[in-house]
C-alpha cells in the first residue's frame, strides 16, 4: 500500500464546498486528537482530522506548558504514583485504568523523544520527561499528524454528525471559517477530542473549548459521567488570562488592606480564596520564591511571565490582583461516557478522547495541574484512533449507506424567533461562573440555576435556525447550555462533597456515595448511579 | 489581546491568519487587519507564530488596551516571547531548558 492509497479521498461536490471519503474523522486538534489522528493513520486508516481553529495552536494544551504524568516503569514509582492522588479523587479512579494509562504515556513520551521533541536533560544527564512545553509540542504533533498521510481540516468547525439508518455515527460536517462554506467528511468511525467547556472564560487557551462536541455526541445519544466534577476555577492575575496554578505555590494571599487571606493557598485553599473574592479583591505576591526557583520559573514557563512585564509588575516582590477563572469540564473530570478500553462511546461508531471524554478513571473527582490529563490525552488518544481504525477496518469495504444530520438546535426552522448566540452564553455563563453557586454547591442554588437554564433550552429549542453567519456562535452556545444541565444535574444528584464537587448542605464525603454519577439528554436530561469498579468486583465475589 | 500589527514590519505572510485558533485576522489585498479583537483569547500564539515580531498582544484579556506601535518599537517587547520559548536562532538552546521538574512537587 502506498502513502497516497491512505489519504481520505475527496470527493468533487458543486458549488465551492468539500466533501471526503475517510475511514476515521477525528473532530479537535489538541493532543488527543493529534494522537488519535497519528494512531488511526497508523494502523492503516485513511484519516481526516477537523479543527475548528489551527491545529498545533488551537486548545489548552498549546497555548500554555503542562506535567505529563510520566513515571517510570519501576514498580514501586507507579504504585506511589498511582496512590497519592486517590483521596483527593475522592477513590473514584480505577487502578487497572491507571496502570494502563501509566504504561501508554510512558511509550508516548518516548515516542515524542524519538520525534525530535527537546526534553531537558538534568544535571545527571538523565532526560527528564514529565512536562512539555505547549507550543513546541503542538508544533511537533501537527507535524506527525501531516507525515503520517492525515488530511488536517483547518478553521473547520463541526456543527452536527452524520448518522446512519441503524443510528451508527457516520462522519460529521461543519463551516469552514475561513472560507465560508461547508465541509463534509463520510467517514466509517468518529473520535470526538474537542477538548471540553471552559464557557469562554478566556481561561489560557481556552475559549476554542466550548463543549462542542458534548452536544454533538447528545444528539445521537451519546451518555456523559461524572459532570458534576466540572468546576475546577484556575487563578490568574485578574486583568490576564495566564493560568499556572503550580506557580502561585510560592505565593501569599492577601485581602486589599494587606492582611493575609486565612488558609488561602493554591493547593489545598483555593476554596479560601474564592470565598475572600466574594467579599472583595484578593492579592499574590509570589514572595516564597527564592532566586533559583524564580529562574527556573521562567525557564520552565516565559507565558508566566508576560503579563507582569508587559504591565511593568514584578510578581516576586510586588502585589497584583489575582481572579479564579472557570476552566469547566477542561480542567474538570467529567466528559463523555467511556464504555471499553478502546475508548468508544455509547453509541456504535463513535470514539472520545482527551477532555471530551471523562477523565474519572484515572482522577476520580479531582484532577489538579495538567499532569494526568495530558497523560489521558495522550493515552486516550492512542486508544480511540486504534479502535476507530479497527471499528472501520471491521466495517468491511465502503458501503453506499444513507446517511441523515443529527443535528438539532440551531438547524431547525420553528418559531421565526431568533436564537441570539450572545445572549445566550452570556445567560449560561452568569449560572456557572458564580462562586456562589459553582464553586460552592447548594441544592436550593442549583434547583434556581436550573430552572432558568432548563427554561432557556426550551426557549433555544423553539428558536429559528440560525443564520450561516450565526451558526457557530449559535452552536457554541448551545452546548455550553448542555454542558451546564449536565453539570448541574449531575451535581443535584450527588449528595455529598467528593473530589471538586463541594457541597454547602452536604459538607462531607460519604461512603455510601463512591460510585459514578451518569447523565445525558437534550430535552430531557437524566441522571442515573453506576457503581465503582471496586464495588463491581465485589458483588461480583459474592 | 491582539493590539498591534506593525506595518513596517509585517510582510504579509498571513500566517498569524491562518494560526490564530480563534480566527481574530481576516486577509486584505496588503498586511492582515485584526478583524474581530473582541474574539481573541489572549493565547499570544499568533505572536509566538510571527516570523518578523510585527505582532504585539497586549496581556489584558477582557478589555482592548491601545498600544503606541512608535512607542512599542523602543521597548524590547516586540519579539520578547518568542525569544523565550527559543523560536529565534539567536536564542535556539532555549528550547530545551525546561526546569519544571524541578518545581514539580512544592
Amino acid at each position: 500500500m502506498t502513502t497516497n492509497d491512505r489519504r481520505a479521498e475527496q470527493r468533487p461536490v458543486p458549488g465551492g464546498s468539500v466533501e471526503f471519503d475517510a475511514d476515521v474523522l477525528v473532530i479537535g486538534g489538541g493532543p488527543a486528537g493529534t494522537w488519535a489522528a497519528v494512531s488511526a493513520a497508523e494502523r492503516g486508516a485513511r484519516v481526516v482530522l477537523a479543527d475548528k481553529g489551527f491545529c498545533g495552536t488551537s486548545g489548552a494544551t498549546a497555548a500554555a506548558g503542562t506535567g505529563v504524568w510520566y513515571v517510570d516503569p519501576d514498580p514501586a514509582l507507579r504504585e506511589a504514583a498511582m496512590a497519592n492522588r486517590e483521596k483527593l479523587g475522592g477513590h473514584l479512579q480505577d487502578r487497572r485504568w491507571m496502570a494502563r494509562v501509566l504504561d501508554q504515556t510512558y511509550q508516548d513520551g518516548n515516542r515524542l523523544a524519538a520525534w525530535g521533541y527537546p526534553y531537558p536533560v538534568d544535571d545527571s544527564g538523565k532526560s527528564q520527561r514529565n512536562s512539555l512545553q505547549g507550543p513546541e509540542y503542538m508544533r511537533l504533533m501537527r507535524k506527525r499528524t501531516k507525515q503520517a498521510s492525515v488530511t488536517i481540516l483547518d478553521h473547520s468547525t463541526a456543527l452536527e454528525l452524520l448518522v446512519d439508518d441503524d443510528g451508527a455515527v457516520a462522519g460529521a460536517s461543519g463551516v469552514r471559517r475561513q472560507k465560508h462554506d461547508r465541509w463534509t467528511v463520510r467517514a466509517k468511525a468518529v473520535v470526538i477530542a474537542t477538548g471540553g467547556c471552559a464557557f469562554l472564560s478566556k481561561t489560557l487557551g481556552s475559549n476554542v473549548l466550548t463543549g462542542d462536541g458534548y452536544l454533538m455526541a447528545a444528539e445521537v445519544g451519546a451518555e456523559f459521567s461524572s459532570m458534576e466534577f466540572s468546576n475546577a476555577y484556575a487563578i490568574s492575575p485578574a486583568f490576564g488570562s495566564v493560568t499556572k496554578t503550580l506557580f502561585y505555590g510560592w505565593a501569599t494571599f492577601s485581602y486589599e488592606d494587606g492582611s493575609v487571606v486565612p488558609g488561602a493557598a493554591s493547593k489545598g485553599g483555593r476554596s479560601a480564596i474564592a470565598r475572600a473574592l466574594l467579599q472583595g479583591p484578593v492579592y499574590a505576591r509570589l514572595d516564597k520564591a527564592d532566586g533559583n526557583v524564580q529562574r527556573d520559573m521562567r525557564a520552565s514557563q516565559p507565558n508566566f511571565f508576560l503579563p507582569f512585564d508587559r504591565t511593568g509588575i514584578d510578581p516576586f516582590s510586588e502585589r497584583f490582583p489575582v481572579t479564579l477563572r472557570l476552566e469547566g469540564t477542561v480542567r474538570g473530570t467529567g466528559g463523555l461516557r467511556i464504555v471499553d478500553d478502546s475508548c468508544a462511546t455509547s453509541v456504535p461508531g463513535l470514539y472520545a478522547a482527551g477532555d471530551a471524554a471523562t477523565r474519572e478513571l484515572i482522577c476520580g473527582g479531582f484532577t489538579g495541574g495538567g499532569s494526568h490529563n495530558a497523560a489521558w490525552a495522550m493515552s486516550s488518544g492512542t486508544w480511540a484512533g486504534r479502535g476507530a481504525a479497527d471499528y472501520a477496518r471491521q466495517l468491511g469495504p465502503a458501503r453506499q449507506r444513507r446517511l441523515a444530520s443529527a443535528g438539532t438546535v440551531a438547524f431547525r426552522s420553528r418559531s421565526n424567533r431568533p436564537l441570539e448566540p450572545a445572549v445566550l452564553a452570556r445567560a449560561v455563563q452568569d449560572e456557572v461562573y458564580p462562586y456562589e453557586l459553582n464553586y460552592f454547591r447548594h441544592a436550593s442554588r442549583l434547583d434556581g440555576a436550573l430552572a432558568r437554564l432548563d427554561a432557556a433550552w426550551v426557549d433555544v429549542s423553539a428558536a429559528d435556525a440560525a443564520s450561516k453567519d450565526d451558526l457557530l456562535r449559535a452552536r457554541e452556545s448551545a452546548a455550553m447550555l448542555a454542558t451546564s444541565r449536565w453539570m448541574y444535574r449531575s451535581a443535584r444528584a450527588r449528595n455529598e462533597s467528593r473530589g471538586m464537587h463541594r457541597r454547602d448542605d452536604y459538607p462531607d464525603q460519604d461512603d455510601r456515595q463512591r460510585h459514578y454519577v451518569t447523565s445525558g439528554g437534550l430535552d430531557e436530561v437524566w441522571t442515573a448511579v453506576r457503581p465503582h469498579a471496586d464495588a463491581s468486583y465485589a458483588e461480583a465475589a459474592e | 489581546m491582539i493590539e498591534v500589527i506593525d506595518a513596517e514590519r509585517c510582510t504579509s505572510c498571513d500566517i498569524c491568519v491562518n494560526v490564530c485558533p480563534t480566527n481574530v485576522f481576516d486577509k486584505t489585498d496588503g498586511i492582515p487587519v485584526i478583524a474581530r479583537q473582541s474574539d481573541c483569547q489572549t493565547c499570544f500564539l499568533c505572536e509566538l507564530y510571527c516570523p518578523e515580531d510585527a505582532l504585539y498582544v497586549a496581556p489584558h484579556a477582557d478589555t482592548p488596551c491601545p498600544t503606541d506601535v512608535v512607542a512599542l518599537r523602543e521597548t524590547a517587547a516586540l519579539g520578547s516571547y518568542r525569544r523565550a520559548v527559543g523560536w529565534t536562532d539567536q536564542t535556539r538552546d532555549l528550547r530545551g531548558i525546561d526546569r519544571s521538574y524541578l518545581l514539580f512537587g512544592h
